[in-house]
Parts: structure tokens; sequence; C-alpha cells
């Protein structure tokens, strides 16, 4: 998927998101560390130019603390920061993240969010969905892509960084 | 520690700090650790820090008193520490009186061991708190000059800091009566000077160490008297106003008021010794969690 292609699933994702929750009154996007940061960045780039007058609140999550693969294996876990802006108590909370692989991540994402207060409700936001790897019953309420990769094929999103680089998605073989 | 392991545990320690700040302040990480504090020797903040640090984390925490245990009836530190594993405890920390007491343990028994202080020889996590307060407040520590005042033959805080701050590219003065510092100390790279009032202007932060009382010689004396040991290297207002920029003021705690400190500069806007003391908590949450990660499950 190449950057005009990304562009225009991003700009329906965001008219999506402006349908269900106009005039997001209470609603925060949090982007779960460290990719999801991304896409929410380009959200909120795409809905502040539909909709420059709706009210957008943001944050950031980081699950490295309730991940389930602590201690189990050789890789080093790094934690990323945590900031979300409000109390979460009644809000609609919409996470986000790039790809929807296992489940795992997203898990561990709402044990962490529920730290913050009792949200009214949750969606998920993800700009691929491997539909045939889930290991945890966890579906998103909004995709951008839905692709039917197995565990050997890759996934990756690249993201422009400081101005280089385009924004695709990259699917590759192990 | 290589400046990567400090530099990984400073960024673990900046997330643990934002955990703190929260309205549930755990992570649940640890929960199926369970880690013994073996304290030989007093404490109050190294021994509280680090159980918050282990209940934040939300594993189990044993403490274990030297002065209320067998080790009054001649058990040893080995057999102590076995006794204690055979009741399947996953990590130690232990704060104990001689030199290289950690280091001998680690020897004898297969538990990741965390140093909370032996002897006069290191305080390492006490150095990792100092260094990751002046990079709050100062940013990065590379350039950065740092004074430390006071009884250094004496003082772990001060040997490890010494060690922590250099690794991470500050300057690294130490000032207080010849009788304190260490012959040859100057060894380390480390700048020796006597003239406190000179060394202030040098420095962007300093870090005041308390008289050791306990540790010395009652028939050895490394000053006349603790009133010319204040006159000459005690901080004041009246010193703190002559130094021309706003320089940090620290303290490891527990302070001696009035003997290597004022009151009014210890409480004052200056001083980060409470800061210190809140990094503490973040900064054994980061040591510990990363410790954690070498027992497998």
């Amino acid at each position: 998927m190449n950057q005009d292609l990304l562009e225009v699933v991003i700009q329906r994702l965001c008219y999506q998101l402006i349908e269900r929750y106009a005039p997001f009154t209470k609603v925060v996007f949090i982007g779960i560390q460290p990719r999801g940061v991304f896409l929410l960045t380009e959200l909120e780039r795409h809905i502040k130019r539909i909709a420059p007058d709706m009210p957008w609140i943001s944050g950031v999550i980081d699950p490295t603390f309730y991940r389930d693969d602590f201690r189990r294996g050789d890789k080093q876990l790094l934690a990323h920061p945590t900031k979300i802006p409000v109390h979460l108590d009644g809000c609609k909370v919409v996470l986000v993240d790039d790809v929807l692989f296992t489940g795992r991540t997203i898990r561990a994402s709402l044990e962490a969010l529920m730290e913050y207060g009792r949200p009214e409700s949750i969606d998920l936001l993800v700009l691929i969905n491997r539909k045939f790897t889930r290991q945890v019953p966890i579906e998103p309420a909004f995709v951008g892509k839905s692709i039917d990769q197995y565990d050997r094929q890759k996934v990756k999103v690249l993201w422009q960084k400081d101005g280089e680089g385009e924004n695709q998605v990259v699917l590759s073989q192990e | 520690m290589t400046s990567e392991d400090i530099e990984l545990i400073f960024r673990h320690a900046d997330e643990f700090k934002e955990v703190l700040q929260r309205p549930i302040k755990k992570v649940p990480s640890l929960r199926d650790i369970t880690i013994a504090n073996l304290f030989f020797e007093n404490s109050t903040r190294t021994r509280l820090s680090f159980e918050l640090a282990q209940k934040r984390l939300s594993a189990d925490v044993v403490n274990f008193s030297a002065s209320t245990s067998s080790v009054k009836k001649g058990e040893t530190l080995v057999d102590t520490v076995n006794n204690i594993l055979a009741m399947k405890v996953d990590m130690v920390v232990m704060r104990h009186a001689s030199p290289g007491a950690c280091l001998f343990l680690s020897q004898h028994v297969d538990v990741p061991i965390i140093n909370a202080g032996d002897g006069t020889h290191e305080h390492p996590t006490q150095a990792l708190l100092d260094a990751f307060s002046i990079r709050e407040k100062l940013g990065a520590i590379k350039g950065k000059k740092v004074l430390i005042v006071g009884d250094i033959t004496h003082s772990r805080v001060a040997l490890s800091n010494i060690d922590c701050l250099q690794k991470l590219g500050a300057e690294v003065m130490v000032c207080g009566p010849a009788t304190m510092i260490p012959k040859h100390l100057g060894l380390l790279g480390v700048k020796i000077v006597h003239d406190f009032d000179a060394a202030l202007q040098w420095c962007d932060a300093v870090n005041m160490l308390r008289i050791q009382l306990e540790r010395q010689e009652t028939s050895v004396r490394f000053f006349p008297s603790l009133r010319e040991y204040s006159l000459q290297y005690g901080l004041n207002a009246d010193r703190l106003k002559k130094v021309k920029k706003d320089i940090l003021i620290m303290h490891p705690g527990p302070i001696n008021r009035g003997v290597e400190i004022s009151s009014d500069v210890a409480d004052g806007e200056q001083s980060i010794i409470l800061d210190q003391v809140e990094n503490g908590v973040a900064i054994r949450m980061a040591v510990i969690y990363l410790l954690a990660q070498k027992i497998q499950r």
C-alpha cells in the first residue's frame, strides 16, 4: 500500500470516526506506543483539516508493564512514555494502533488503560487487521484494511520521519 | 554497569515516575515474584524506598532485620540467605556493614542480588537516583560539574556517585578536610580541593554528605569539633548567597541539621533533597524490573 492509497484509507477512517463520535464531546483518542502514535498523528492531521471546530483530546499509552511475555524469552522489553491528559471516567476512548496481529498488545493496553478511570466505552481502530492470527478474542471497530496474512508473513507499516521517506505498508515473507 | 545500562535504567525510571503519578500507582509486572529485603544495618529511606518500589511492581515482599533475627545467635550470612531462599524467594536486596558482602553472597547463591549499601564501599542505587535527579533538573549529565562535600573516606555514596557521574561524562570534584579524603582518590580522575567557597563557585550541583559519626573510631578525631567542621564545610544561607549561579543542593540523608547543612538551605528553593527521595522509588523500580527480566517463568 503506497503513500497515496494510505492517505485515502486514513481519510476514510477519519470520516468514520466523525460519523460515529461527532461532536467529539468526551472522546479521547489514545495511540498505543510505539507505532500507534504515528497513526494517531496522521488521524489528528486529517481530522483537524476536515473538522477544525471539533475538539481533539489525545494521549499515548505504553502497555509494556502489562505484557504477558515479560520474563518469557530473552527479548529485552523497552518502555515508552505514557501520557493520558484526562481522567477517563465517562469518556469514549478510541484506541489506535497500526497493525492488529495476535491481539495481546491490545489486551495489555486495555489493562493499562483501566488505571486511568472507567471509560464509558472503548473502541479499537487499526490500520491493518491481520484476520487469521488472533490469539485472544479482540476485534477492531474501525479497520483500514483487512488482510489474510498468516503467521510466517510479515506486515510492516513505515512512517515518514522528519520529512524523509514515505508512509507505506509493506508485506513480506519471512 | 556501563553508561548504556545507566541510560536504560533512567529510561525506565522516567516511565515508572509516571506510574507513581497515577491514581492507581501499581503495575502488575512482578506479581509472581517474591523479594527479600535483608537489612543488616539501620535504614529509613533506602529500606522504605525499596519496599515501596517492590510493592508498586506488585511483588511480594519479606523484610528481614538483623537485630531481631538468628544472626544474633551466630547464624552466618550464607546460612541466613539460603534459609530464606529455601522459602522460594526470587530476589534479594541487601544492606550489610561489610564491603563486598553482596559480591561474596553472589558467589554462594543463585538469585539476583541488589546492593543497598555495603559498608564504606558502594551504594549504587543512591548514585543512580542522584544522577537521575541532576538530569531531571539540568538535562544531560555530560559536562555537568558536580561537587561532593564531606566525609569522603567513609562514604559509600561518594564512591558510587564518582563512578556513576564519570561514566555519564560529568566532571566530579570532592571537597572536605584532608583527614576525610582518601589519599589516592585523585587516581579516579576526581579533582580534590579543600576550599569550599571556591568549589561552590565552580559547580552546577553540590552533594552534601553527612558526617558519619558512627563510623569514626572514638579514639580518632578527623576534625577538632563539629562547630569547626560546620564553619569550614557547612552549607548555610550566607555561604550560598555568595555563589554566583543557582546551584542544585543535594543530600543523601539523613541530615545533621546545622552541621553539614543548615535548615534554611536544606528546605530552600535550590534544594532537591525531597526530589531525590521521590526519584529513589522510581529508580529502584527500574532496577528491580530490569533485573527481574533474568528470572524466567
